[in-house]
């Protein structure tokens, strides 16, 4: 039987990375074919490139045996590609049948909708795939499970043979689950082909005909669920070495930097997504958490930070509760922060490097202060950047240059610099090294163990194995907003690491 | 370093200049389509414009419509649209004629009252938008819009019969349309044509220039340092620049919303300071539209308190020369709003052709500079 789709040599480079490299992918029509991988692995470029949305730099596809490239999702549409997205794309006050039809109207004379028809087609299509849902509802009606379905049924309503699920579990409670796997069989046994896109790997081996598995832009495994188990697989995912922690002779004190207790943060949906989280990071420790991404990370930061109401639990900086303090007094308190994405949350790109440098220290010598604290010392922030360009080896013709100016490494030395020069006693780094080059990220580690013989507790977020284990003194595995693990780096194995962060714990129990 | 100072500041000129001369040469050809010779018609508006006696009519219009420009600009410099710069100020010098008409005091004091209570006027009432928004998400323009139609038709409307001079009477009375009760002279902010006699003898005419031209110089300078040098400033321009940065750097969104949406209607309380002072009360007819042109202006002096004074004066210019117009029947004198319709919206796509030639350049600068260091 010739293959629904079959992708051979993919190559997709992205400045300084490569996304995809030589990637082989074949999908056999009416299987349900999952494609796992950590962050960072090629999921999301693979499937960009099957739907059109980007074009691949090398490679071919074929669809049932036909050569096909695509320049827009339009095309891969017609050729019977649907993507059904993570996040709903619904707008919320129109009906489903609205919904369904939003851009793909039939239309009668005079270019009025043809709403017969189309709820006509709308039930067809329902139940040639076994999904039921009333067109008449309105969106913001319905449950989660229930809007998902919806995005389904847009996908078929379009004549897509092929549907590409993205993360579809990650926004589902379990009996949810259950129901999109049901459906999901449903679908599969009237002739559709479904690419399924997790790494919960218990899902995985559960509703899979066949696993890809993807780790740095590569194929390193296609296997047929029967053959392998959960823990296999994370293995497949993490890779087979890890990187050795790096022997310090850091001296870890008493005193308890910042302490998380119970803290729960809820989404819009009231569900938990930081379930009771409890944490201690001590002066002079690093405290590494590890997990794919979206497993509550995100708002954790953002509750230490402030930025995050947190509905139950408590957070105490050095001793004090911070609780319901603002972002504002936390950050003069002594927390530090270097963001995920240094553009989106760290700098003011058009302002000049001096003012970057003020930003989150303002309120503080020596950016203000002096005779009158209300008002920004301009000579002061100069000096202070100069003082952070100098130690931080931050490469720029002066400091009066815009930040987007700037590489990206150096734009992010400037903010380590700037967090590092006004001796926080506790920082969170997320991804601290996240696409820059391996010079800055070497100069960006040695800043944070320095800071971290100082006495700083540090909280650090990286799906960078190599810097999560080799700067952390201790490791908690973060899924599904809950604390799953602590490990000690030194010990850890691929094995026990991938299989905590997939949820791949219930069938053994690696040390 | 000199020479990249004064390429900084040719390059901020280029995109107004640019969009003068585009507006010009567009609006030169609505001239043709209507009949009219161009060259005549800017020919006269010039020679107009050039006398002394217009030109102080000229920084009289420029006066409020600098106040109202600075008002909307510091909204815009966080991305907040005050649109509601009209009602606050229409509303804010209602109040403050009432007020000021009610008490009797010397003058400075006088004076200072009543350009307080317009500041707390407009404040209050832009604060409204301020808090709906902060409490309840309510987008500023919408509200502000609803404000204006509140104030204007409503409010003032209602407070305008109500503070009649002479009492709430009947219509029928004389004294219907006159306005409030009279400011005594202490209220009344001098003109300063002594100041301009140390430039020239030669003012005459009858004319006045206002003194509220020097509250407007205060009101730019002061908007200057907030802006550029005080740490509420830096908050609002972070806010503006990437309201992302600016919460994880400290910044509460809520209290600089509130904070720069008062402080926007404080600034617009003074815009109508110069008619109240000229009149001595508020009438029916007080001078109406400062508040929309603000936002022209502001936009056309990109926010910059320098700029918005070029913008003000270009827009004063072209109001007031275009009188000469109907005299000379050279052209309609409708022309100079299709021209300022036009340099506002050139001026718009200007402006990010230059900002994106800017981000360039610097980046290409800075690089260039680095590898210069490192040979």
């Amino acid at each position: 039987m010739v293959p629904a789709i079959e992708l051979k040599g993919i190559t997709k480079r992205f400045p300084g990375v490569l996304a995809n490299d030589n990637v082989n992918l074949t999908v056999e029509e009416g299987e349900i074919h999952a494609v796992c991988g950590e962050n960072g692995a090629g999921k999301s470029t693979l499937m960009k490139i099957l739907y059109g949305m980007q074009p691949a730099d090398e490679g071919t596809m074929n669809l049932f045996g036909e050569p096909h490239t695509f320049n827009s999702p339009n095309e891969a549409i017609d050729a019977g590609i649907g993507m059904v997205h993570q996040h709903f794309m619904l707008a919320n006050q129109l009906t489903v049948l609205e919904n369904v039809i939003l851009g793909a109207e039939p239309t009668k004379q005079g270019g009025l909708i043809d709403f017969d028809t189309a709820s006509k087609h709308l039930e067809e299509v329902g139940k040639a795939y076994g999904l039921t849902v009333d067109p008449f509802d309105l969106v913001e009606s319905l449950e989660v499970g229930e809007r998902q379905r919806v995005e389904i049924i847009k996908v078929l309503f379009r004549g897509a043979k092929i549907l590409i699920f993205d993360e579809p579990t990650a926004v589902l409670v379990p009996q949810e689950v259950e129901e999109l796997f049901r459906n999901m069989r449903e679908l599969k046994a009237n002739g559709a082909t479904i690419i399924f896109i997790d790494h919960k790997l218990e899902e995985v081996l559960e509703i899979a005909d066949t696993i890809t598995v993807l780790r740095q832009g590569k194929t390193v495994a296609t296997v047929k669920p029967a053959d392998v188990s959960a823990t296999d697989l994370a293995e497949l995912m993490v890779g087979s070495e890890l990187p050795t922690p790096q022997i310090t002779d850091a001296k870890i004190s008493d005193t308890i930097g910042i302490t998380l207790d119970n803290v729960t943060v809820l989404d819009e949906d009231e569900r938990p997504i930081v379930d009771a989280v409890s944490l201690e990071i001590r002066q002079g420790e690093i405290l590494g958490i590890a997990g794919v991404e979206g497993n509550g990370q995100r708002e954790l930061v953002g509750a230490i930070l402030g930025t995050q109401k947190i509905s139950d639990g408590s957070i105490f900086l050095m001793g004090d509760d911070i609780s319901n303090k603002s972002v504002r007094s936390r950050r003069e308190n002594g927390l530090g922060y270097i963001p995920q994405d240094r553009q989106e949350e760290g700098l003011l790109l058009t302002a000049p490097l001096w003012e970057n440098a003020a930003l989150g220290h303002q309120t503080a010598k020596p950016f203000s202060g002096g005779w009158n604290q209300w008002f920004i010392d301009r000579e002061g922030s100069r000096s202070q950047t100069e003082r952070i360009r100098r130690e931080f080896d931050v490469r720029t013709p002066n400091v009066d240059v815009s930040a987007h100016a700037l590489s990206g490494g150096n734009q992010q030395k400037l903010i380590v610099g700037r967090e590092m020069v006004s001796e926080p006693s506790v920082l969170v780094a997320s991804h601290p090294t996240r696409g820059i080059d391996v010079g800055a990220q070497a100069s960006v580690w040695e800043q944070i163990r320095q800071a971290r013989s100082n006495g700083l507790a540090t909280l650090l977020i990286s799906a960078d194995l190599d810097e999560l284990i080799g700067l952390s003194d201790v490791i908690v595995v973060m899924f599904r907003g809950r604390i799953v693990a602590q490990l000690n780096p030194s010990e850890i194995t691929p094995r026990s690491l991938g299989a905590y962060m997939t949820g791949a714990t219930s069938e053994e129990n690696p040390a | 370093m000199k020479n990249e100072t004064i390429r900084r500041i040719m390059l901020a000129l280029a995109a107004p200049f640019a969009a003068v001369v585009f507006a010009t040469i567009a609006s030169s050809i609505f001239l043709l389509i209507a009949g009219s010779n161009p060259f005549t018609a800017y020919g006269d508006m010039f020679e107009y414009g050039s006398r002394l006696e217009i030109q102080v009519d000229i920084l009289n219009r420029a006066t409020p419509l600098y106040i109202s420009g600075v008002a909307a600009a510091i909204g815009f410099r966080m991305n907040l649209f005050n649109i509601g710069v009209e009602g606050q100020y229409r509303l804010a010098a209602i109040v403050a004629a009432y007020v000021g008409a009610s008490v009797s005091l010397p003058g400075v004091l006088h004076v200072g009252l009543i350009l307080l209570v317009a500041m707390l006027v407009g404040g209050a009432y832009s604060g409204v938008a301020g808090v709906l928004k902060v409490t309840r998400g309510v987008n500023e323009v919408i509200s502000t819009i609803m404000l204006n139609a509140i104030a204007i038709s409503g409010l003032i409307a209602w407070l305008v019969r109500e503070w009649q001079a002479g009492g709430s009477v009947d219509a029928t009375a004389t004294n219907v349309g006159i306005g409030t009760e009279p400011i005594d002279e202490s209220g009344l902010i001098p003109n300063i044509n002594s100041w301009l006699e140390i430039f020239t003898r030669d003012i005459g005419k009858g004319k006045e220039l206002t003194g509220v031209f020097l509250v407007a110089i205060a009101v730019g300078i002061l908007y200057h340092i907030l802006i550029n040098r005080t740490r509420f400033g830096f908050d609002l321009r972070a806010t503006g620049i990437n309201p992302f940065s600016a919460r994880v750097g400290g910044v509460s969104d809520k209290k600089m919303v509130l904070g720069a949406m008062v402080l926007s209607g404080v600034v617009a309380g003074l815009v109508g300071m110069a008619e109240i002072a000229k009149l001595g009360r508020f009438n029916p007819n007080f001078v109406g539209g400062l508040g929309f042109a603000g936002i022209a202006v502001a936009l056309l002096g990109r926010n910059h308190p320098g700029g918005i004074a070029i913008g003000a004066l270009l827009f004063a210019f072209l109001d007031t020369a275009s009188g000469v117009l109907q005299v000379t029947g050279s052209a309609s004198r409708e022309i100079v709003f299709i021209m300022q319709g036009i340099i506002l919206l050139a001026a718009v796509i200007a402006y990010e052709v230059v900002q994106r030639f800017r981000i360039r350049e610097e980046a290409r600068l800075a690089s260039a500079l680095l590898e210069g260091e490192a040979q």
